[in-house]
């Protein structure tokens, strides 16, 4: 048996979370306040993974810059290459929130959508 | 000269939800001032997520929450200026604003909400000692230049600050290319919250170091180097424990202040130490009819009490201008002691309250174990365990009219922290 000790990022109380395993399986998740630091933990210790925000060019829009991000988690050892896939990108105004700006980051499966507006100039 | 029944000054989160509740609750007169070219605010630049947990029940990035909330302003035709500049407030709730298509513009109110937000501390108000070269920004201004504008700030970066701001950056840069060497931080504990050092420091592997300030800063035309050291317990730097980082950037995260210039000039008292207007239950200054919320009233840690904070204060002007005047009531003093720096608010009136009314507050140090107890004169009425407070996350306690009404007699609320 062995324990890990995590910080929950499921929200801002982050509760301290001590995950007990055995090998490769969770036999339990304590210090948890909710069902999402259950799932965060168990996650956390086999395949941790992250919301990926970033920022694209936008062109003949309002302003210059559009932010997106990964519309689900991704795992984590994938965050670079998801940046780097939307590197030197420039996407055409008008952009609204939810547009799918990039389909399948890096062979993640996950696409990347806008999560803001840029009207056309 | 033009008159509106209620005029909020700025249109970050702070007004959006302001205007919102005053609409909502028979206001039909509102102007919503904004002196950026969007209404937003700084969600606008907080491109990260996180969001919005507490109102949307769902986590949303900066510009996605703001624009739920733009959206409401927008079905309610409230209206706005953009690009507008409010130079004064007098005491008899005159606005003086300025814009480019009208040139300046006086314009008088009946209730005023105060919604200006805060700034960042800068490195004037640090006292940091080094040259002054380019290449030192505030963690803020950072989040714009990238997020907005497309530009990066610098390649090799040390950030002075473990405010939330500053360990959101640090995560930013790195994504953008950059290398963040080392977030410094003065006190022994960091000023944001935790999930920020698991997501932002822990998963690049960028080392956070408490207790430790920026002694020097070295480069004639742009930054070349930083020096940092520990600290004492009494803040001071020990000498022989400098580590010399090359850089070419430092970014500040060193504090936010409440911008309260404005308040000022309209005669409103201020809390030494929130650096924010004085309110009651109802968000209301020490002047009739003008109200605070959001940032400018308080530092938050989340942008959803922002917006439940900004409802009450619009709901609140609302009644103000239908009722015409603030009721003369009874005033109850909350006084903060034993590890609680302030509340907002510091009066009550227990007969005028909402029947519940959430008293916001923030601890002076990290406690473990403890709990939050509130007495009605030398009475002990709630006690609430809490495994861990910490001076970067809001507490709360919430008050109960009903409660209230059956101490007629009371003279001062007290909220401190106690052993559990």
């Amino acid at each position: 048996m062995e324990t890990r000790e995590l910080t929950c990022i499921g929200c801002p109380l982050g509760c301290a979370l001590t995950v007990t395993m055995e090998g490769k399986e969770v036999k339990e998740v304590k210090g948890n306040t909710c069902v999402k630091g259950d799932i965060y933990a168990r996650k956390e210790v086999t395949n941790p993974t992250r919301i990926v925000t970033t920022t694209v060019k936008v062109s003949g829009g309002k302003v210059p810059m559009i932010n997106v991000k990964t519309q689900s988690d991704i795992p984590k050892d994938r965050i670079f290459d998801c940046v780097a896939a939307l590197k030197g990108l420039t996407i055409p105004a008008p952009v609204a929130i939810g547009d799918i700006v990039l389909e399948n980051v890096a062979g993640t499966g996950v696409n990347i959508v806008a999560a803001g507006n840029v009207e056309a100039a | 000269m033009k008159a509106y029944d209620l005029i909020i000054i700025g249109g970050g989160p702070a007004g959006l939800a302001a205007a919102v509740a005053a609409r909502d609750n028979g206001i039909d007169s509102i102007l919503i001032l904004e002196r950026d070219k969007d209404l937003g605010g700084i969600l606008n630049q907080c491109i990260h997520n996180g969001f919005g947990l507490h109102t949307f029940k769902e986590e949303l990035t900066g510009p996605e929450y703001a624009a739920r909330f733009i959206a409401q302003v927008k079905e309610r035709n409230i209206e706005y200026k953009l690009n507008t500049m409010v130079m004064d407030i007098s005491e008899d709730k005159v606005v003086t604003a300025m814009n480019r298509e009208e040139g300046m513009i006086l314009l008088q109110a009946k209730a005023v909400i105060l919604a200006m937000g805060c700034r960042e501390r800068s490195r004037g108000a640090l006292n940091i000692p080094g040259y002054r070269p380019a290449g030192i920004y505030s963690a803020g201004t950072a989040q714009r230049l990238v997020n907005m504008e497309g530009y990066m700030p610098g390649r090799e970066v040390v950030i002075l600050g473990s405010g939330d701001i500053g360990l959101i950056m640090a995560r930013r840069m790195t994504l953008e290319g950059a290398k963040v060497k080392v977030v410094a931080e003065l006190m022994p504990y960091s000023g944001g919250l935790k999930r920020n050092i698991v997501q932002c420091l822990n998963d690049f592997d960028i080392p956070l170091k408490l207790s430790h300030t920026v002694v020097d800063i070295e480069g004639k035309e742009r930054v070349e180097a930083v020096t940092i050291a520990e600290v004492g317990p009494d803040r001071h730097p020990i000498p022989g424990t400098e580590e010399r980082y090359t850089c070419d950037t430092l970014l500040l995260s060193c504090g936010l202040i409440p911008e309260n210039e404005l308040s000022k000039s309209a005669g409103v008292a201020l809390s030494p130490i929130t650096s924010g207007p004085i309110v009651n239950d109802s968000l209301e200054t020490n002047i009739d009819g003008i109200f605070a919320c959001g940032n400018v009233l308080h530092v938050h840690d989340l942008v959803d009490y922002v917006s439940q904070e900004a409802g009450a204060a619009g709901k609140n002007a609302a009644a103000y201008i239908l009722k015409g005047k603030t009721a003369e009531a009874k005033i109850v003093e909350i006084l903060p002691v034993g590890g609680v720096r302030y509340t907002v608010p510091k009066y009550i009136r227990p007969t005028e309250m909402e029947d519940t009314l959430t008293v916001r507050f923030r601890v002076g140090d990290v406690y473990k174990n403890c709990a939050i107890a509130t007495y009605f004169d030398d009475e002990l009425i709630s006690k609430r365990k809490r495994p861990v407070m910490a001076p970067g996350e809001m507490e709360q306690v919430i008050l109960l009219k009903k409660k209230l009404a059956e101490y007629p007699d009371l003279q001062h609320i007290t909220i401190k922290i106690e052993e559990a």
